[in-house]
């Protein structure tokens, strides 16, 4: 059963229960639609029929949040054999994951947990992504992480790290350039200088999404990558800047509490693809 | 140096400060200031139970209903604080949130409540278990009536009941509905919950057939079924029994048919 061998470089939107039956009823005009790979890891039932109508007919890419491939300990087979399932089952254009942790001696802390980056934790990561890729036989792209605390023994900046383990596995990477935002802001750093260094000839996918906004007891800006609103004007900027690094990409937009109406999530989807086009025009009228 | 040796122990720092909110910010957790604002490590922390908090109430809306939002918020947070998931796919971590119920004092007032999760946590079983075509009473109408009585029918990957002494299936219902109005809580109900097809249906079963459905549905042959439901009560009537639970798609298939086991 062969369905869609890539994403296209266009919006995407994540897959949400509440709008299956927009979806299957209207078939909107998405680049491809995202799910996250534990939502369906039940044995049957309606997501997996849905699941099966819609990827039919659009790309799948196929998201984990629960690998916790940056962790300390080592990676679960059972998970990773439940992942093996659903590959063979939906054969996703695309996988991803994150560079974080989540599990913790059996205990799932449900949360995309930082790590230091040093040359220990380097090897470790990419001797996890070597299993990961061995097992599902599948090329996997790697989720730049936000972040709101550092590690004093990290030795190696993120994108060099991220590069590393690109290089070293032949993974791709996930440029999430809301997370670039958060964890720019929250450490105090440029976030047009982190899109400048990241090497986006590895890049396979782009992630778009809200960000919740607090401040801390120092009064400094904190942000957290909340998935529970539109995309804010200063990521889609900074979208647009990872544009002109990039070219066009598969863009998917990530709304996964207080999910709106389709319709809402739609409008978002269309703001991409009018930024992916703008960009296309630019280009060609440079090029004349 | 092998791979496990040299910074093991950052992660178990950071797993003991994030599970004990008067815990310090683990030792050499940084940010961009020299000295990092505990405010944000307590992100993580609060990113741990919002979530978790956030899987318990769609898996029981219902019970949030029933005792309203904040009440559900904080039972759900002392669930989270007493039972954490041992694995990443969250459809099964409610499972004990009934017994955590039981024992949750401030709940007391309401001794169905227990109940009513455990119904919630059938029907979310029942949402995402494997499908199955269901047993069509034709199939049934082809067996005569010795090779019925001695068969017994397969239970659907999707059929659960729940044994409640309180009226819980009456509960879900009106509060579905949105209807309000007395209900006698304290009458025990049998509650047959199936997805005949993409829709899961609970169905309060009639007291008369209670027995009879409990027995068909763990494994008795009809006729042994029939035996049991006809001793508890005389409104008992087979053909209405069966029938109620082919059409609910509580079976697969006729295991046993004209064959005694």
């Amino acid at each position: 059963m062969t369905r869609f061998d890539v994403l296209p470089d266009r919006a995407g939107l994540g897959l949400k229960a509440e709008h299956y039956s927009d979806i299957v009823e209207a078939w909107p005009d998405v680049g491809f639609f995202e799910v996250h790979a534990e939502n369906y890891m039940g044995d049957g039932g309606p997501p997996h029929r849905y699941l099966e109508t819609i990827s039919a007919r659009y790309p799948l890419s196929l998201h984990g949040v629960g690998l916790s491939i940056g962790g300390e300990g080592p990676i679960d087979n059972a998970h990773l054999g439940r992942l093996r399932g659903l590959i063979e089952r939906y054969r996703p254009a695309s996988f991803s994951e994150h560079l974080a942790w989540s599990t913790h001696d059996s205990a799932y802390l449900n949360d995309l947990l930082p790590l230091p980056y040093t040359e220990l934790t380097l090897a470790r990561v990419c001797a996890h992504i070597d299993q990961v890729q061995d097992t599902l036989g599948i090329r996997m792209l790697l989720e730049n992480p936000s972040t709101y605390v550092l590690f004093a023994e990290s030795t190696i900046e993120e994108t060099e790290f991220l590069t590393r383990i690109a290089e070293q596995t032949g993974c791709g990477l996930l440029l999430d350039v809301n997370n670039v935002m958060v964890s720019t802001v929250n450490h105090r750093l440029d976030p047009f200088a982190y899109i400048e260094r990241f090497p986006h000839g590895l890049v396979g996918e782009i992630h778009l999404a809200g960000y919740d906004e607090t401040l801390d007891s120092a009064e400094d800006r904190l942000l957290i990558d909340a998935h529970g609103s539109v995309v804010k004007p200063d990521v889609f900027d900074l979208f647009r800047f990872t544009l002109e690094k990039s070219g066009p990409k598969p863009v998917l937009v990530e709304w996964d509490n207080n999910v709106p109406p389709f319709a809402e999530l739609y409008d978002e989807a269309k703001r991409v693809d009018a930024a992916i086009d703008a960009f296309r025009s630019s280009q060609d009228v440079a090029a004349q | 140096m092998s791979i496990q040796a040299g910074t093991k122990g950052w992660s178990k720092a950071f797993v003991a400060a994030l599970v004990d909110p008067s815990s310090p910010v683990p030792k050499g957790v940084t940010g961009g200031r020299a000295q990092v604002d505990p405010l944000r490590f307590a992100v993580y922390r609060n990113n741990v139970h919002v979530g978790l908090v956030e899987a318990l109430r769609k898996a029981f809306p219902v019970v949030e209903r029933v005792v309203g939002t904040t009440f559900f918020a904080a039972m759900a947070r002392a669930y989270v604080g007493w039972h954490k998931p041992a694995s990443p796919v969250l459809l099964t971590y409610g499972e004990r949130f009934p017994e955590f119920i039981s024992d949750f004092a401030p709940a007391a007032r309401l001794p169905y409540l227990s109940d009513l999760a455990l119904l919630e946590c059938n029907w979310l079983q029942s949402y995402h278990a494997a499908d199955a075509p269901a047993l069509a009473m034709s199939e049934l109408a082809n067996l005569d009536e010795l090779s019925l009585a001695h068969a017994s029918l397969v239970r659907h990957p999707a059929a659960r009941t729940v044994n409640s002494r309180y009226a819980v299936g009456s509960i879900w219902h009106a509060q579905k509905a949105g209807r309000t109005g007395k209900i006698d809580a304290g009458k025990p109900e049998v509650i047959l919950i199936t997805r005949p097809d993409a829709k899961v249906e609970v169905t309060v079963i009639p007291r008369q057939d209670a027995r009879f459905a409990s027995c068909v549905l763990a494994g008795s042959t009809l006729a042994a079924a029939a035996l049991k439901a006809a001793d508890a009560g005389a409104a008992f009537d087979f053909g209405i029994a069966l029938t109620g639970l082919v059409r609910k798609g509580a079976f697969t298939s006729i295991a046993n048919g004209g064959e005694t086991s």
